[in-house]
């Protein structure tokens, strides 16, 4: 039993930022149609950022939130105002084509001017975890998990409550719509990748103190942040949050009562179980 | 207020649009009816900017609306309740109504707008809490209508108000225009109800395949030969 309840909490912690991988992932979707394939590139970037800040001035991953997460989202918002903007109304093949593109050369990039060279980054608590009620809880993932949570929770006020955030959720029902309200659909769009960088680049943030740190390291992120978001629903930001935290309970609970080399297979075994069951995901709406 | 002079428009190879003239005085109701694809919501489209400009020129308060972008239009005060009303279905009604002041130059008048809007759809403040994609269509004609008068518009462009309505939600809808109208909003709108809007209307044109063939007062409209033949059956 203690085992189960190891693997379930270990899930939850590990699923929280794959949930704010998928999230980041879902907004772009919901107001732009684009599937961002550059996604874990951003999250790579976060990442390395994240590593610079602790190797030269010494400042502590989840201190760093406050630089790095603005810098993405300036990233995030440059690249859609002067790139992205301009495919939106184009094919969706082109689409993908651009937004690979840009995931490549921002790995190749960073490849130039770091070298394919894995990095760790070792925190005084790294490797510490706590004992609560028999459960060993790892303490990064705990401050990871906390973060994440806060921002979700930051993240629903502003788009329940504050006007901008609701014109970014009309932006997503309704682009015509939308700009027959006023609203500058194209500015909506910058801020919505701009958020979408940021969250991919603070759950690469989140991710620094536990993982290996290399150029290549976004490929698996983006494909984990596709399913999560296909699992949730494409565009259902409840839908991303519970699909990330679902993957993450069965890669933990499948490394124990399977094995760790198929963790995988579980995962996307159940990934095709739910969409023959749910085509439009767990809490999507299917078009008619 | 409003003038289209020889608006000419097409979607690829599909010419829509000949050579459009209408205009639009303060404090009209002005109704364009035709059938089905004569190009009538094309027009509003056009007023719009949300598809690309066509040839011929649209004047708003004197305004050359050639090179703004929608959100611009509406922030001159030219508002459109679109066709098929188009209702944020994720959203509650209070929220679509919200999203209706989103310019920063209606927000202070948010929440005198929603009252009125409450008072003209007594129906909406009942369900304020109530999801617009849930709501019937007649429910979500109202909150359309209501959302576009929340932009303080100083002329309303009404896309098929109408359709799809039960006969006497119909009629209740063309009371309301004409009240809101009363009100002092300037109305152009577009119709296949030939019969209630031109009895509705100060002024009409009668738009075939992308062509103004008839125009005049709803009056007249209603008595003339053409209009009966073509449109009422009579």
């Amino acid at each position: 039993m203690i085992v189960f309840f190891q693997s379930l909490i270990s899930g939850i912690l590990v699923g929280g930022i794959y949930a704010l991988i998928g999230i980041g992932l879902t907004i772009i979707f919901g107001v732009m149609r684009v599937i961002n394939f550059a996604h874990g590139d951003l999250l790579m970037l976060g990442m390395y950022a994240t590593w610079l800040l602790f190797k030269y001035l010494g400042l502590d991953p989840y201190v760093a939130l406050v630089v790095t997460m603005p810098l993405l989202f300036l990233w995030g918002a440059l690249l859609q105002k002067v790139i992205i903007n301009r495919v939106l109304g184009a094919l969706p093949q082109n689409q993908i084509l651009l937004t690979i593109g840009l995931g490549l050369i921002m790995s190749n990039s960073v490849m130039l001017l770091f070298t394919s060279d894995y990095r760790i980054l070792t925190t005084s608590y790294s490797s510490s975890s706590f004992s609560l009620l028999g459960i060993s809880i790892s303490q990064p993932l705990l401050y990871s998990f906390l973060v994440t949570v806060a921002i979700t929770g930051v993240l629903f006020w502003f788009l329940q409550t504050t006007d901008t955030g609701q014109a970014i959720r009309a932006t997503a029902q309704d682009r015509d719509a939308a700009q027959l309200m006023g609203i500058n659909v194209k500015r909506m769009s910058v801020l919505a990748f701009g958020l979408g960088t940021a969250l991919a680049g603070t759950a690469g943030a989140l991710l620094a103190p536990t993982y290996y740190i290399f150029p290549q390291v976004g490929g698996p992120f983006t494909l984990k942040a596709f399913v999560v978001v296909v699992l949730g629903g494409m565009g259902s930001i409840v839908g991303a949050t519970l699909g990330g935290v679902l993957i993450g309970v069965t890669e933990s609970m499948a490394a124990v009562y399977v094995g760790s080399g198929l963790k995988e297979l579980v995962v996307y075994v159940l990934f095709l179980l739910i969409l023959l069951f749910r085509p439009a995901g767990l809490l999507g709406k299917s078009r008619a | 207020m409003l003038e289209i002079s020889r608006l000419q428009f097409a979607y690829g190879d599909l010419q829509v649009l000949w050579g459009v003239d209408l205009s639009v005085q303060q404090g009209e109701i002005v109704t364009v009816v035709g059938a089905n694809g004569a190009g009538k919501s094309t027009i509003l489209r056009n007023c719009s900017r949300l598809v690309k400009a066509g040839t011929g020129a649209i004047t708003f308060q004197g305004e050359d609306l050639a090179g703004l972008q929608s959100h611009e239009v509406v922030a001159r005060g030219l508002v459109q309740v679109p066709e098929a009303r188009r209702i944020f279905p994720e959203m509650t009604v209070v929220e679509n109504l919200r999203m209706g002041s989103y310019l920063p130059a209606t927000r202070p008048d948010r929440q005198r707008n929603m009252d009125r809007v409450f008072s003209l759809f007594p129906r909406l403040g009942e369900r304020r809490k109530q999801l617009g994609g849930t709501m019937s269509g007649g429910e979500q004609q109202m909150l359309a209508i209501g959302r576009g008068l929340m932009a303080n518009p100083k002329l309303l462009l009404l896309d098929e108000p109408s359709l799809g309505l039960s006969p006497l939600f119909v009629k209740n809808i063309f009371e309301i225009i004409k009240q809101i109208n009363a009100q002092g909003t300037t109305i152009l709108l577009v119709e296949q109800n030939v019969y209630q809007s031109l009895h509705i209307s100060h002024r009409a044109y009668v738009l075939e395949t992308g062509r103004v063939v008839l125009s005049g007062t709803g009056p007249e409209l209603l008595e003339n030969a053409h209009v009966k033949k073509a449109f009422l059956g009579i």
